[in-house]
């Protein structure tokens, strides 16, 4: 057992064996798998890039790769707080004590996007005085292209 | 193994912490989360005002340049090199944290120093490219006049093109959200201010392991602790970029 005696500080009861060198190559190897994950992201940034400039674009494709980067962003934050601040690594306790918490953000993010879309539709039908008007979606274009409509 | 010892241990008996760390790593644990919980309502108060507008600047368009590049159209590209930036200076500070473990204190050096160097490049990146954007001029049709403005927190040339007009060979908008330089300098901003106290912390960090102070004390927690602090650092930006740059 890897008990060895408190050293320096009476509120840890054991200490985690000084990782070796294999430690080296899960940080080695998390660093990899984040800049995978980023270069996925990129790509499909410009997927969403080169779909904005084709004129028939499709609206529902865009938000679903929106969303898989969303779901990767996730992922790279579950690895840097997993391995490289060693959360994984701590007492149940602790990881508790932190992560449930955060699951506050769930409803904090569902009820003001809910909230932000409510005011869309309360603003174009003037607080629901008159009916939505024909759906208007303005891509943005290339202000760099003159002549582009 | 170190999991083994935890099963028989009443965590909640008393005399001892229940969290098995030391104090000021919890503490700093609690701060990282209460820290979240600002940056999180930024964001999502962003994505509010965002969700509620009909019309939103497409960032492939607002941040498509690279210094020295000229006006070449370079979407995604800086901020991926501030991203990498960033990820390789967390990578360097988990390799200084492990040398504190084995009470390397050549290694912590090595790497804190290097650490250091990837938070003063990615500051500079920032530096840049807010420069870029307030100076970056751009035609916009205001009350029917031709204006050339810069993005800042009360003006947003990135407006949807009016088609057919044109000023120099540009072509001309409208005005875009305000709220978009407003968030974009805020959130970018705190993030900086973030990055630069971290900096800050890891100098200090550096002049006391040159100075032998954590050779004293016999451990390397200070070194841990603003560990925690710059990998935060890196793991909100995951999350700005996600949201202004990316989607």
């Amino acid at each position: 057992m890897d008990h060895s005696s408190n050293t320096h500080s009476p509120e840890v009861t054991f200490h985690h064996a000084p990782a070796g060198d294999e430690h080296v190559k899960k940080i080695i190897r998390t660093t990899v798998i984040l800049s995978v994950i980023t270069l996925i992201e990129l790509a499909l940034g410009f997927g969403i890039y080169f779909i904005h400039q084709s004129p028939d674009y499709s609206h529902a494709l865009v938000l679903f790769i929106k969303g898989v980067i969303v779901i990767l962003s996730l992922l790279k934050a579950f690895y840097i707080v997993g391995v490289f601040m060693h959360l994984g690594d701590e007492v149940r306790n602790l990881i508790m004590t932190i992560v449930v918490p955060l699951l506050l953000f769930v409803w904090f993010i569902a009820a003001f996007l809910w909230e932000g879309n409510s005011w869309l539709n309360l603003r174009n039908t003037d607080a629901g005085s008159r009916p939505y008007p024909e759906k208007q979606i303005v891509a943005p274009k290339d202000a760099k292209k003159p002549g582009v409509e | 193994m170190a999991t083994a010892a935890t099963v028989d241990t009443k965590w909640w008996g008393g005399g001892r912490s229940p969290f098995n760390v030391e104090y000021g790593k919890l503490m700093m644990w609690y701060f990282l989360m209460s820290d979240a919980f600002t940056f999180g309502a930024f964001l999502i108060s962003y994505g509010t005002i965002r969700f509620s507008q009909n019309y939103w600047p497409d960032p492939n368009h607002v941040f498509n340049a690279f210094p020295f590049a000229g006006h070449a159209n370079l979407p995604l590209a800086f901020v991926s090199l501030m991203t990498f930036i960033l990820i390789i200076s967390s990578v360097t500070m988990v390799l200084a944290v492990h040398a504190g473990h084995h009470m390397d204190r050549k290694g912590v050096i090595k790497w804190m120093a290097w650490t250091i160097v990837g938070g003063i490049a990615f500051l500079g990146c920032q530096a840049w490219e807010w420069t870029h954007l307030i100076t970056g001029h751009h035609a916009v049709m205001i009350d029917g006049q031709i204006q050339e403005i810069g993005t800042t927190v009360s003006r947003n040339p990135w407006g949807a093109v009016i088609p057919g007009v044109l000023h120099d060979g540009e072509a001309v908008s409208k005005t875009g959200p305000v709220a978009f330089g407003g968030y974009f300098f805020g959130i970018t901003g705190f993030h900086g201010f973030h990055v630069l106290s971290g900096v800050v912390i890891n100098i200090i960090m550096l002049a006391m392991t040159i100075n032998g102070a954590f050779d004293k004390r016999g451990h390397y927690q200070m070194i841990e602790k603003a560990g925690l602090y710059w990998h935060f650092v890196d793991l909100v930006w995951v999350f700005v970029f996600l949201c202004f740059y990316l989607i």
